[in-house]
């Protein structure tokens, strides 16, 4: 692995081993000195054009526990405008012997550039671009689902095994959701079947080619059963009542009413089924208070496993790669 | 200046001798040879001669952005590009919506000698779509303009639109529309579809692009007017185009060579070059526009020839700016795409890449004549091609001042060897000629 742009480029072997290794990773985390020396010397830089605090501590926290050098680099608003270029910014990078750079940008496709236009020779780790990718988020919700649904006894987080025959919704601002694409990439090719979930005008057209299902109604779903059910987030700028003609739906109440996972459908939920949201949570919008509480929600857990994954993975790009060539 | 086409085969027909002289052409056949006396011979043999190719569409830049091409140098990738005429859009800084900026561009193409541009104007003031820009003053002007157009911008509102293609009967002018309804495209960076969806680039819907035509066409109807449409880039405009000349409204349309050749599938890289407006479309879009083009419902191939700096496009593709160069490759693209398969003939060739664009662009007539007929008499406006050279696209060696083609790498088949502008060679043997037309 050369760089991780989207969750589409990961096979099933990969993805599998990811998760493995994540394991690994995770288990170093409940002992009392939590760091391993593994990327001692190796820097790397969170390059975040966009502001994103939990994601940012997160890879933070992934990269220190592995012993690197961490450089926070925060270009909030000096792109897309004029400001310090992308270009001048990678070059800078290259020039402090950058050997990883996890990047966070409003436009999609922008990792992808880095990794690819010849600017910087490091491994460019996607932090999520525009509504375009986010696999690591993708990564750690499979975690959290293979941990919840396919752990046993004797491998409580389900090591070697993927999500075959598991049923997932993803609820919300599909169109928006750099989310919700790198989960339909990353679960399907682990072997679930997915299910969107939204209103129409949130639903990308050219979205019939992808490899789930499209549903406008909430409460069907629930009653066919899923085993967890990812609540997306909804952005205040999408929403009505003074949005004007653009706006994707009529009102806050309305959305909540058809799409928001409130105390009745969560009763209706099978037993074992588990309650996802990549935060934050617009309590009240698309997920009440009850829902997000509930024993059945593992939100918080999620971020937890956000550490795990993103040390699996920077160790799989840095120690991996770079001792076989 | 005399000058001996040997054995050429004009509109790619039988091969022939055309001996220009005093900026005509003065015979052909058996007398050209004759008559050559001290003639420069050109040995033409198997060259396709076809009359100086007309553009009606290029983006020249200047006046304002100089850093990314000049009426001059944006002249010469036009000769090379087998180019005699050139219509400059009316997006410059200052836009190029009064009588001083149109006659500036008109002599700066005078002065740079190697093809003819004819400045377009621009239909509402600075391009705003507010009100009209003083089209009779264009008109009037020495750069005498017969092609308006606020390319860049839709002209969207109904009445502006109306009135302008009204108003432009009183001097033959014809209003050129860039179809892109604002409202659909707020914030657009490619064609809407399976590939924005997965890339997560706001989609530029075929409808936004649609929705326009039908209207335009439906209004130049209502008001008795003829109306040109620019770069037609879906499978639903070529179709309207069509439904509205089979009912006899005075419509013409452009395909640009890009439209011609490449598809949504290229933004996957996230490469700028590939950004463009209107976007790239499907594969069901470029053969609707290829079997419009060779059925004669879209009239002409434009380049819409954008160039831009290295900056504009060395970025993040929402950072980029849309557009890419022409000029130097439209001739092989048609070739290639259209000919080489069959298509369209030579003939076609000069019909929709000079005489129709100089109809259109009302520049067939007058002392700076093009896409007149190969015959004694006319202007030497003259392109020859090899129709088989098999050659590869190399941005870096263009003479236009940026490098913004998408076709770097790609090998095309048929190439300009010459161009003669009123019986001057611009350019021979491929190249530039070393004289500068002061």
């Amino acid at each position: 692995m050369r760089h991780l742009l989207s969750a589409a480029d990961l096979d099933h072997t990969t993805a599998v081993h990811i998760l493995d290794t994540a394991a690994e990773m995770a288990k170093t985390q409940s002992r009392e000195i939590k760091k391993l020396p593994t990327l001692r010397g190796r820097t790397v830089v969170n390059l975040f054009f966009e502001d994103s605090t939990r994601t940012r501590i997160s890879f933070e926290a992934a990269a220190k526990r592995l012993s690197a050098d961490v450089i926070n680099f925060s270009a909030k608003g000096s792109s897309v405008s004029k400001g310090e270029s992308l270009k001048d910014t990678a070059l800078t990078l290259q020039a402090m012997g950058a050997d990883a750079v996890v990047v966070r940008h409003q436009a999609s496709g922008a990792p992808h550039r880095l990794a690819n236009a010849g600017w910087l020779e490091a491994a460019v780790l996607n932090a999520g671009d525009g509504t375009h990718q986010h696999p690591t988020q993708a990564l750690l919700d499979s975690f959290t689902v293979r941990r919840h649904l396919r752990g046993t006894d004797v491998e409580p987080d389900g090591v070697g095994s993927d999500l075959a025959g598991l049923h997932v919704a993803i609820v919300g601002d599909v169109l928006h959701s750099r989310v919700a694409r790198s989960n339909v990439d990353l679960l399907t090719t682990l072997g679930a079947r997915v299910t969107l979930v939204a209103p129409p005008t949130l639903v990308p057209v050219g979205a019939e080619t992808w490899p789930c299902e499209v549903s406008y109604h909430l409460d069907e779903v629930v009653d066919a059963g899923p085993d967890a059910v990812m609540m997306l987030r909804v952005q205040r700028e999408r929403m009505g009542g003074g949005g004007g003609a653009t706006s994707f739906f009529p009102s806050p109440l309305e959305y909540t009413r058809q799409y928001g996972l409130d105390a009745r459908r969560l009763a209706r939920l099978p037993e074992h089924a588990i309650v996802m949201h990549p935060g934050p949570m617009n309590r009240g919008l698309e997920i009440s208070a009850d829902a997000a509480d509930s024993p059945r929600a593992v939100i918080v857990e999620q971020v937890a496993n956000g550490v795990a994954v993103r040390m699996a993975v920077l160790y799989l790009l840095l120690a991996g790669e770079r001792e076989k060539a | 200046m005399r000058h001996l086409l040997r054995g050429v085969a004009p509109l790619g027909g039988e091969r022939t001798d055309v001996l220009l002289a005093d900026g005509v052409i003065v015979a052909i056949g058996a007398d050209a040879s004759r008559e050559a006396g001290s003639a420069t011979v050109l040995d033409g043999d198997g060259l396709v001669a076809l009359p100086g190719l007309v553009d009606l569409h290029t983006h020249l830049r200047e006046p304002g952005r100089e850093d990314a091409e000049t009426v001059a140098s944006g002249s010469r990738a036009a000769a090379l590009g087998g180019y005699t005429a050139v219509h400059a859009m009316a997006n410059t800084s200052p836009v190029a919506d009064t009588a001083g900026v149109v006659e500036q561009v008109w002599r700066l193409g005078q002065d740079a000698g190697r093809v003819d541009v004819f400045p377009v104007g621009a239909v509402s003031v600075g391009l705003r779509g507010e009100q009209l820009a003083e089209l009779g003053a264009m008109a009037q002007s020495a750069a005498r303009v017969r092609v308006f157009s606020d390319d860049g911008m839709c002209v969207h509102d109904p009445v502006l639109m109306r009135r302008a293609l009204e108003y432009v009967k009183a001097f033959d002018g014809v209003v050129a529309q860039h179809a892109q309804e604002p409202r659909l495209t707020q914030g657009a960076q490619m064609h809407e579809g399976i590939v924005s969806a997965e890339l997560g680039l706001a989609g530029w819907p075929a409808v936004a692009e649609e929705s326009i035509v039908a209207r335009d066409v439906l209004l130049a109807q209502h008001v008795g007017s003829r109306v040109h449409v620019l770069h037609v880039s879906t499978a639903g405009s070529v179709e309207i185009v069509r439904w509205a000349k089979a009912r006899g409204i005075a419509v013409t349309a452009e395909a640009t060579p890009h439209h011609l050749s490449l598809t949504d599938e290229r933004a996957r890289g996230y490469d700028p070059l590939f950004k463009v407006n209107p976007p790239l479309r499907t594969a069901e879009d470029v053969e609707a526009v290829r079997a419009g083009l060779a059925d004669g419902t879209i009239d002409v191939v434009g380049t819409d020839h954008a160039p831009h700096t290295r900056e504009d496009k060395d970025c993040e593709w929402a950072a980029a700016a849309f557009g890419m160069t022409g000029l130097e490759t439209a001739l092989g693209i048609v070739s290639t795409t259209m000919v080489a398969t069959g298509r369209l003939t030579w003939a076609d060739v000069a019909r929709v890449m000079s005489t129709t664009p100089a109809r259109i662009g009302r520049v067939a007539s007058g002392p700076h004549a093009h896409g007149r007929p190969l015959a004694v008499g006319e202007p030497a406006n003259v392109t020859l091609v090899d129709p088989t050279a098999r050659w590869t696209v190399d941005p870096s060696r263009h003479a236009s001042t940026s490098r913004n083609s998408p076709y770097g790498g790609t090998e095309l088949t048929g190439r300009v060897i010459a161009t003669f502008l009123r019986g001057r060679p611009t350019v021979l043997d491929g190249a530039l000629t070393e004289e500068e037309h002061a």
